[in-house]
């Protein structure tokens, strides 16, 4: 009995540093996507760049793409532009961008002054594809493989380490993949 | 003290204005917009339901719920529309499932342990009971004899 008494506390306070020590290194802000391994959300948006011109989720059959979610308001989205504009120069992989609530006006001077890295833009004014893409925080970029489903999402901006570490090398497992 | 009561006045108004359904629904429809939004996690101010959030992804969420509830839609499905895009974290009563098991459980789990360590605790602190009876008078006497 005595012995147990002495015992059970630091049982105790060591369950409880074992919770935290895990706990407190998880972001609550990073909240998983049900979408992953799902087809992309099926949308149709004008282009930013040619607002006559209508984009959708077909321009993702047949390769592995890139999906980067930014605004010009968003001041994040800065950080992490100079990865993409080295992306657009290094890889063949495409990258395109979904411009998220945003004036078609405001993101095309942002682009003019920080660079154009993206293969295409949609530009989703009213925010409701980027309901159906679950988004929730720009930027946001999704990895969709050859077969149009969405295997990977990034919530945040990507920095060197988190675009070395996890990001190319995810894009590079899924290049390796035969396409079905 | 004016100004204060000024303030306390566009307060007032901008708090009802958060709440405010909109003006399309059906006095029951209303209701349901309303309790909808009080079930549902804002993704972008986590500890805030979307009634009560500002953030611009919570505007966006209300005017879809308003119009889906105009469309007809039910409530289930008005929820499962938005966990199949933001998942059982937008639900403030999740689904009983393996990976929310140990959400639902710990509570219990925890509570049933803490009982029955006290339980057990309890029955180690009281004293044995003594009854004379059981006493036996001649060992005693003999050990008394020895002395």
């Amino acid at each position: 009995m005595s012995r147990w008494v002495l015992i059970a506390p630091i049982l105790v306070v060591g369950a409880l540093i074992a919770v935290f020590a895990v706990g407190l290194r998880l972001d609550p802000s990073r909240v998983p996507s049900p979408l992953i391994d799902q087809p992309a959300p099926a949308f149709e948006l004008p282009s930013l760049r040619a607002p006559g011109e209508l984009l959708s989720e077909r321009q993702f059959e047949g390769q592995v793409s890139i999906v980067n979610v930014w605004a010009s308001w968003c001041v994040p989205c800065r950080l992490e532009h100079p990865l993409w504009m080295d992306w657009a120069e290094t890889s063949d992989v495409p990258l395109y961008g979904l411009n998220y609530k945003d004036a078609p006006g405001d993101a095309l001077a942002w682009l003019a002054r920080h660079g154009d890295p993206y293969q295409a833009i949609a530009s989703d004014r009213a925010g409701d594809v980027g309901i159906d893409w679950g988004v929730y925080g720009v930027p946001e970029t999704f990895v969709i493989d050859a077969t149009g489903r969405i295997r990977y999402k990034h919530i945040g901006p990507l920095d060197p380490t988190s675009m070395e570490e996890t990001f190319r090398p995810i894009v590079q497992r899924l290049l390796q993949e035969p396409t079905a | 003290m004016k100004l204060r009561a000024v303030l306390a006045g566009v307060a007032f108004a901008f708090y009802g204005l958060a709440f405010a359904a909109p003006e399309n629904l059906s006095p029951e429809q209303t209701e349901r917009y309303h309790s909808l939004l009080e079930e549902l996690r804002c993704l972008v101010c986590q500890n805030q339901n979307i009634a009560e959030s500002n953030a611009s992804l919570a505007q966006d969420l209300k005017r879809q719920v308003a119009d889906m509830l105009v469309a007809g839609r039910s409530d289930d499905e008005i929820k499962s529309y938005l966990q199949a895009r933001y998942g059982d974290f937008v639900l403030y009563r999740p689904p009983f499932k393996p990976t929310t098991w140990l959400l639902w459980l710990t509570p219990f789990v925890v509570l049933i342990a803490t009982l029955l360590i006290a339980v057990w605790m309890l029955r180690k602190r009281r004293p044995e009971p003594t009854s004379p009876d059981s006493v036996d008078r001649e060992a005693l006497q003999r050990l008394l004899d020895k002395e």
